[in-house]
């Protein structure tokens, strides 16, 4: 016979008992007028959900995957080259990814000012819109060559997975559009785990798009 | 310090206008009510279209009163044409197994208890739970909508498969404008499951309470959990599927039409497609998709007998650790849905070996249920009844299984009803008794009142009795040669199968009409009936730790602190045979796990 202990057992480190404080707490808001911004990593729900969102988009591009390998055994299966401007895409999706990092350094450094983060966010958001209008003027040059989305198989994917990328890009950058408005407020309420989950989820827009490009790199 | 820290939780005010409070509410317990609420009107709309098809089963030829006015070419003069069986069908296997065996188990019970039950105020996500609900809510609506296209509803059955499914209007009646609204409703709809997965994911993970361990998570909790993982990876397959569907039907793309089809005298202007490629991708949702209406039941019955029984589980931890390798193996049986499609017979052993091996977490569950009900004073009433209905319409419909399991038996039962009375057992009316357990458990938590217990046990002796009658005679069909999916049965060798469809007929519109017995007991008790207290079961998880309805922040302005495990029951030395989660009393108990 053991005897309970009326005690509660001790929650990991780093993990508040009790749920964190929503909208407008004290802990994470960045002060108003530019002095040290302290990151809050307070909401590891926000952090959770973020992975588990990530966890379900690789699996939807998984099962993309799947059906362009089963597709591609078919006789009707054609080559076709990637448009040259994807390339250059690449390398401002890529940019963008620093430069949110650096606007997150900003925001958790001890003498980090607002205009200094807003600043880095706004090149963030502005190269992320390059990039989707870069991969609409993919889509213009492949009009261009005569290749449409029923043209043959491989366009079909083409066209699926720049496409179904750059919808999952807009909702990263509606994201970004969020972390700027929170911050450009006049009382800024912007949370560190806010500025975190963003950043995570843009990460992996690159690292989806690099995979992507590889998959069709070398299956197209 | 044994006081429970009167921590402030709210982190949104309780909404005032009406709109905020019932409509487009962000609290989790009305959110769960909206998707229950949505489940109950999916469920009499997927049982009348069930009786449809029964009476024009047993009678080929009746006239239906009104049948006409639902579709006059599907029915003209209230007769209905093979193809219109065919349409029901389909939408009977969309209705009941999304919006209803999906819906009600996972989405109603867990968005209104799974946040009390880890003694959370909320979910951490309210809006998108808002958004899931109503995202599932127009997904609905999509779907239904295809009953009022003129061509109707889509004709390939719930599973869709292509190339019928993929072609368009030349296929048949539906397979045009109502096959893609199908194809388009799927899609939406995973959209709703993929925000409250995430939701109920991040709940479990992040927003428990203090003294709140995995290990003291009630087993409903980890049913809820444990079905959010399912499903965030299974819709995640079955929305690209559906894109892909899409595509073809508008698009012109050719991703699961073949080349060289020729379909009512007409070649088809696709080329190269894989029919199997839908089947891949819909059976890697549709094998997890049957855990997904069966766990949450798996944790309510497991939730609702121990309560009954007034002991805890032979072993908690067993329970949790076959759950979740029954979730585990779900990705890794899909394929014993395609042994008669035409595939690698090698993959058929491949498949056909873990679906075996799934019967090994499903046995030990239910020998954990037996064992731990044997020698215990149940106290029955309507919720402990349906609970042992549950473990009675899995076992009969889970032994059906290790049949179809092999290959070389499936490929003669497959088109037969054998696979209807097994499915339907097993993972349709199995669940459907975990939702009724489940409602009459909780309903007076959820309104302040209890429901009748002679009207309960009623509806259930009735169900139970009724169930039996309807999808046991399904298998002896099947073995006799009964194939699936035929509107009538006019062969010769058919014949004599007839009386027994009657018979199936007469029991299904019977056992339809006692589920009004429990419309009227929900409805009625939700008013009129005795009021119960904060805990009607003497129970001991934290949604009886609150008053019955909880308040708008579930605890009252303050967060539970829990320092035992969820099932203390027959407890010596304790004031009653019960010690609740978040009492500080001391107790000796051999089965605190800490």
């Amino acid at each position: 016979m053991a005897t309970t202990i009326p005690e509660p057992p001790k929650l990991k480190p780093g993990r508040p008992p009790g749920p964190p404080t929503f909208g407008g707490g004290a802990e994470g808001v960045i002060p108003r007028s530019g002095g040290s911004l302290a990151l809050d990593d307070s909401s590891p729900a926000s952090r959770t959900g973020v992975w588990v969102g990530l966890a379900a988009i690789s699996m939807m591009f998984a099962a993309f995957t799947s059906a362009m390998v089963v597709r591609q055994a078919s006789q009707d299966w054609r080559h076709i080259d990637l448009p040259t401007i994807l390339y250059l895409n690449t390398a401002l999706l890529l940019a963008s990814s620093c430069t949110i990092e650096v606007a997150r350094s900003r925001f958790a450094s001890a003498s980090g000012k607002r205009s200094s983060v807003l600043l880095w966010m706004g090149v963030t958001l502005g190269l992320g819109i390059a990039f989707v209008a870069g991969q609409y003027a993919a889509w213009l040059q492949l009009r261009a060559e005569g290749l449409y989305l029923a043209t043959n198989p491989s366009s079909s994917f083409l066209y699926l997975f720049t496409a179904a990328h750059a919808l999952h890009v807009l909702g990263g950058l509606a994201g970004l559009m969020l972390v700027i408005y929170r911050l450009a407020r006049r009382v800024p309420n912007l949370r560190g785990s806010t500025l975190s989950t963003v950043a995570y989820y843009w990460h992996f827009m690159d690292l989806l798009w690099i995979y992507l490009l590889l998959l069709l790199r070398i299956r197209l | 310090m044994h006081d429970t820290p009167a921590q402030v939780v709210h982190h949104h005010a309780p909404p005032t206008s009406f709109i905020r409070k019932h409509i487009f509410s962000l609290d989790h317990k009305v959110i769960g009510e909206q998707y229950y609420g949505l489940a109950l009107l999916a469920v009499f709309i997927g049982m009348i279209l069930s009786w449809l098809m029964r009476i024009h089963l047993a009678w080929p030829n009746a006239h239906i009163p009104g049948l006409e006015l639902l579709s006059k070419n599907g029915a003209p003069g209230g007769v209905m044409t093979p193809e219109y069986y065919l349409q029901l069908m389909t939408m009977h296997g969309t209705i009941m197994v999304f919006f209803v065996l999906t819906t009600a188990p996972f989405a109603g019970f867990g968005n209104y208890l799974l946040p009390i039950q880890v003694g959370a105020e909320d979910m951490p996500f309210p809006r998108f739970n808002m958004m899931s609900f109503w995202v599932t809510f127009v997904a609905f609506m999509v779907a239904v909508a295809a009953f009022f296209v003129p061509e109707g509803p889509p004709l390939a059955g719930w599973t869709a498969y292509a190339p019928l499914s993929a072609l368009g209007a030349v296929a048949g009646p539906g397979e045009g404008t109502g096959q893609v609204l199908w194809a388009v409703s799927i899609a939406i709809f995973c959209v709703g499951q993929l925000l409250g997965a995430l939701n109920f994911i991040a709940t479990t993970l992040d927003m428990r309470c203090r003294g709140m361990s995995l290990m003291r998570l009630p087993l409903s909790v980890w049913g809820w959990f444990i079905t959010s993982c399912i499903g965030l990876t299974a819709f995640a397959v079955l929305m690209p599927a559906c894109i892909l569907l899409i595509l073809d039907h508008v698009a012109g793309t050719s991703f699961f039409v073949p080349s060289n089809l020729v379909v009512n005298d007409q070649l088809q202007p696709h080329a190269g497609g894989s029919t199997l490629l839908w089947q891949h991708l819909f059976w890697f949702f549709g094998h997890p998709e049957v855990y997904i209406a069966i766990v949450p039941g798996m944790g309510v019955v497991s939730h609702v007998l121990i309560t009954s029984m007034r002991r805890p589980m032979l072993s908690h931890r067993v329970l949790i650790y076959s759950m979740l390798a029954l979730a585990f193996l779900s990705y890794m049986v899909y394929g014993h849905h395609m042994f008669v499609s035409g595939m690698n017979p090698f993959s058929s052993i491949a498949f056909s070996f873990p679906t075996l091996a799934i019967t090994i977490p499903s046995t030990i569950i239910v020998l954990i249920w037996i064992g731990s009900l044997y020698g215990s004073k149940l106290r029955i009433n309507s919720a402990s009844l349906f609970a042992l209905g549950f473990i009675s319409m899995f076992v009969s419909g889970g032994v059906s299984g290790f049949f179809l399991a092999q290959p070389s038996l499936d490929i003669m039962l497959h088109a037969t009803y054998f696979v209807v009375g097994h499915f339907h057992l097993v993972m349709g009316v199995a669940a459907m008794f975990g939702i009724f357990a489940g409602t009459y458990f909780w309903f007076p938590k959820v309104t302040g009142r209890m429901m009748s217990e002679t009207l309960g046990k009623l509806h259930f002796w009735i169900t139970f009795v009724g169930a039996y009658c309807i999808f046991m005679p399904f298998h002896y069909l099947g073995m006799a040669g009964n194939v699936r999916r035929y509107q009538a049965f006019v062969d010769d060798f058919m014949q004599p199968m007839l009386p027994l469809h009657k018979f199936i007929t007469v029991a299904a519109i019977l056992t339809g009409l006692a589920q009004f017995i429990f419309l009227f007991n929900l409805f009625y008790s939700r008013f009129r009936g005795r009021v119960a207290g904060p805990n009607p079961w003497e129970g001991t998880s934290l949604e009886w730790s609150t008053t019955s309805p909880p308040p708008f922040d579930n605890f009252g302005g303050k967060l539970p602190v829990v320092y035992h495990d969820p099932y203390q029951y027959g407890i010596e030395g304790a004031t009653n045979d019960y010690v609740m989660q978040d009492s500080p009393e001391q107790i000796n108990s051999v089965r605190d796990e800490k």
